[in-house]
């Protein structure tokens, strides 16, 4: 059964979600005086003048992370909170951390995802890989299941994405709001009727790299829009 | 703080332009409950007006069934340059301004 599992990779060429969309959608996301995820990037760049700009004279990179950063495993947002230390951590969905990370990944749009290169983070990616790989919840699902295996066909009448992260922070309209990435996996994991990790887990943020290395290649579309 | 984005391309004397705005407000239509199933009160914007050194040149009513984050578009002829105000109001007290120079383009 596992050695099954294992051999589920994704055989297609990579594609984004956002080609799996309609016109008027992809439209949508491409316009920036429509897409509104561009009212978070907005934000975000008035939220880093105000408190980001006294350190960063230049808006850092957001796309080398996840990365580490003080011997710990980081993604974007977890490296903006240790910046703030103390003041007391944004949780993933707090609008000032959608703002920030929203402003930040869109400064690099168009650049491609790249893969995690650094030596200190193979062990990190196997264990993401391995999330990725295991059946979990009730339907005892993978993401790979799916997402590898299923990539491409319907599952009640939507199709099957490929699952990739090149957008987040991304504007969902299904939310009708911004999300992070995690807002997303714990959508997937309540899907297959799995209890979605703890707020604080680094399962998120292993994913997150895994992720990053699978969907290596695409354009970065910071801020996405999804339906 | 609420934020919107207003783009215009550009406005020559007497030419028609479309004003593109975006506006962030959640447009909570009031038929939607919270998780311990409890009624979720509507709070949308209601109307926007659109006046032009004062004089009302475009104006909207929304109801419930917008979206969240309402995207409005229109068009205009102006014959002058000058200021353009924008003001979005709706349930709770919501009130919000943009105010853009309109400069024509050579």
């Amino acid at each position: 059964m596992t050695a099954w599992l294992l051999m589920l990779a994704l055989a297609a060429p990579l594609r984004s979600g956002l080609e799996d969309m309609s016109p008027a959608l992809q439209a949508l996301q491409r316009d920036d005086s429509q897409n509104p995820g561009m009212l978070w990037v907005r934000q975000g760049e008035h939220l880093f003048g105000a408190q980001c700009q006294r350190c960063h004279a230049q808006p850092p990179s957001a796309k080398r992370f996840p990365a580490l950063s003080e011997g710990k495993l980081m993604n974007l947002g977890q490296r903006i909170n240790a910046c703030r230390a103390p003041a007391p951590a944004w949780g993933s969905e707090a609008p000032e951390l959608l703002a920030l990370t929203a402003f930040l990944g869109h400064r690099e749009r168009g650049q491609l995802v790249e893969a995690p290169k650094d030596a200190a983070l193979q062990a990190d990616l196997r264990e993401g890989e391995r999330l990725f790989r295991q059946p979990m919840g009730q339907l005892g699902l993978s993401c790979a299941q799916c997402h590898d295996g299923q990539a491409g066909r319907r599952l009640g009448g939507s199709v099957i994405l490929q699952g990739h992260a090149n957008g987040y922070p991304v504007y969902r309209l299904a939310w009708q709001d911004m999300g992070s990435l995690q807002r997303r996996l714990r959508g997937c994991m309540t899907g297959v009727r799995a209890e979605p990790f703890a707020a604080d887990d680094p399962a998120w943020t292993l994913l997150e790299l895994y992720l990053k290395q699978r969907g290596a290649g695409l354009p970065i579309e910071v801020p996405a829009v999804r339906p | 703080m609420t934020r919107a984005i207003v783009n215009i391309g550009p406005v020559r004397a007497n030419q028609a332009f479309e004003v593109r705005t975006l506006l962030q407000h959640p447009m909570e239509n009031g038929q939607r409950s919270d998780e311990n199933g409890k009624r979720i009160p509507r709070r949308i914007v209601t109307e926007v007006e659109v006046r032009f050194e004062g004089e009302l040149a475009w104006s909207a009513m929304l109801g419930p069934g917008i979206a969240a984050n309402p995207y409005l578009a229109f068009w205009l002829s102006l014959p002058s340059e000058g200021e353009l105000l924008i003001d979005w109001r709706g349930d709770e007290g919501f009130s919000h301004r943009e105010r853009v120079a309109i400069r024509f383009a050579p």
